[in-house]
């Protein structure tokens, strides 16, 4: 792996990371699978895009990309609270539903942001190199973001959704609408998901429909990955995790690609497969190292 | 002060499996009454005990509570008059928060939840003297997760966090039927001290006919779903295990007679 690869790798794993700590808050946090995020990833890509070619300021762009992000989830956590529909095809739902809303909104499946202003431009204008802009931005994004989930967790209303995922009975019968926490919390959830694909959308240059594919399964591989080599002893150290999985899980893929055993090469294309067996190693190995010591 | 009026509840009403499980209840509680409910599996407490605090609404009647009517409000909402401790004591707290945001959490039970911190720094000594009271040295563990504790400490702690803000009613749901007997009876003075310190409004379900005569002001009996026994008072105080005895089977021998007769 050359040392830009490597650079590459590491930007990936802290713009993704943003998507991976929304993915926590469902997955682990509120222990609601939700898949929307599949669709809520070029969601914010799409709006982003096309708010710049519009002439929306990047900036400001990335909060209508939140905002977005934030009204998919909800949709999903609706059907789920107030329809009683099983949340995993609740989320399979609104992401199918995405498709067809993604490309509405850029009037086409991709939206390009070739000589547009994007939020890496003010970073380079203070004389950095281009290929640390990224570096730098998504950095400061997810170093924000990290902060603001485990603040916010740690608050009245974030101890009440932790609450939810542990044991909804009981918060229930101290006086939580555990239907309202759910809306919030994977609203939350799909916004951040949304802001990670509006940031990759500004440094890639354009928004594609295709793009959110995958994003789950990349997102629960880095979340295990997290847990398994940093711990989730507590919240702060569990989001720090999430975001460092992100990473490592970037590199891991970049390294893969990099491999060639004779003849033989990795593909691009090759990427979800080997994510896919990541996952699923990761989650039955437990269950194997159990059955392995009871023998 | 409570008073159910009419409560009718039948479950998967018009199927096959349909259940009866309160006849028309008709019950008014004072202000600081201490009442044991008991009767045999099916009777309806639970589904009593449940339908007050509103798991879910009846089919007919009317639920007041401090002359507000509730009968419309849901779960979350009755919280605020409201504390329930359940059978299964890991139902009560949350296992992977500590001792400290556990009641944190209750502390707010039935208000508005803020961006303030969960755990504020100055409640901290006033949970270490309320766990003091327990003395089970719960109060050197605030920082501990609550699932490394014993079911009987849980349930200990499930008993604090119910009554820290005083609720109008306190409902306990056979909630020390899944200790072993020390605990258990531990539970059931930590139960009675506390009721009677706060002068709490209770129901509480037991299975133990001793329990239901020696504790609380009042005793309801529950068959069929309807009330088949409810004394008070003096007549509550003078009876004994072997009335109430008496009364229980006198209900299985209806069923009895019931099957003889089908079995004709």
């Amino acid at each position: 792996m050359t040392w830009y690869a490597a650079l590459g790798a590491v930007e990936q794993g802290l713009v993704y990371g943003i998507m991976v700590i929304g993915v926590y808050l469902t997955f682990r946090i509120l222990d609601f699978p939700d898949l929307t995020v599949d669709g809520s990833l070029p969601l914010g890509a799409s709006i982003s895009a096309v708010a710049i070619t519009h002439g929306v300021n990047p900036y400001l762009s990335l909060v209508i990309a939140l905002a977005g992000g934030f009204l998919a989830g909800a949709v999903t956590a609706i059907l789920n609270t107030k329809f009683k529909i099983l949340h995993l095809l609740a989320s399979i739902l609104t992401m199918i539903a995405l498709y067809s809303i993604n490309i509405r909104i850029m009037s086409g499946p991709n939206v390009a942001l070739l000589g547009q202003e994007t939020v890496f431009d003010a970073v380079i204008g203070y004389g950095i190199p281009a290929h640390f802009a990224g570096l730098i931005i998504f950095g400061l994004f997810a170093l924000i973001v990290l902060s603001f989930i485990v603040w916010f967790l740690g608050s009245e209303i974030g101890q009440a959704i932790l609450a939810v995922g542990d044991n909804p009975q009981m918060i229930r019968s101290l006086g939580v609408n555990t239907d309202t926490i759910i809306i919030l919390g994977v609203g939350l959830s799909n916004g951040l998901v949304a802001l990670s694909g509006a940031l990759v959308a500004q440094n890639q240059g354009a928004a594609d429909v295709g793009m959110g594919i995958g994003t789950i399964v990349a997102g629960l591989a880095s979340v295990i990955i997290g847990e398994t080599l940093f711990g989730c002893n507590t919240i702060a150290r569990a989001f720090i995790a999430a975001l460092l999985g992100s990473v490592v899980y970037r590199l891991a893929i970049a390294l893969a690609l990099g491999l060639e055993f004779g003849g033989f090469r990795f593909n691009p294309s090759d990427l979800n497969l080997i994510t896919a067996v990541l996952v699923i190693s990761a989650l039955i190995a437990p269950n194997l190292k159990k059955r392995l010591i009871q023998r | 002060m409570i008073s159910l009026n009419g409560i009718v509840k039948y479950f998967h009403k018009g199927s096959v499996n349909e259940v009866f499980a309160l006849d028309n209840i008709d019950l008014q509680i004072n202000e600081g009454d201490f009442v044991t409910v008991i009767g045999s599996n099916g009777a309806g407490k639970s589904t009593l005990l449940n339908c007050i605090a509103g798991g879910f609404f009846p089919d007919s009647g009317k639920i007041i509570i401090n002359s507000q009517d509730v009968t419309a409000w849901p779960e979350y909402k009755r919280a605020k008059l409201i504390s329930r401790v359940f059978q299964d004591p890991l139902l009560g707290t949350c296992p992977s928060a500590t001792i400290e945001q556990n009641m944190a959490l209750a502390s707010l039970r039935g208000k508005k939840r803020g961006l303030a911190r969960g755990v504020k720094s100055r409640d901290r000594d006033r949970f270490r003297e309320e766990l003091k009271q327990l003395g089970l040295g719960l109060d050197e563990r605030l920082l501990d997760k609550v699932g490394l504790l014993s079911g009987g400490q849980r349930q200990a702690l499930t008993m604090l966090m119910a009554t820290m803000l005083r609720p109008d009613v306190l409902l306990l749901d056979e909630h020390i039927a899944a200790l072993d007997p020390k605990t258990a009876n531990q539970i059931l003075l930590l139960t009675q001290e506390i009721v009677k310190q706060s002068r709490l409004t209770t129901l509480m379900i037991t299975h133990n006919m001793k329990h239901a005569i020696s504790f609380g002001n009042r005793l309801i009996m529950l068959h069929q779903g309807g009330i088949l026994l409810d004394l008070k008072g003096e007549e509550k105080k003078n009876l004994t295990v072997k009335d109430l005895l008496a009364q229980f089977y006198k209900t299985q021998g209806e069923e009895l007679a019931l099957d003889s007769l089908l079995l004709n």
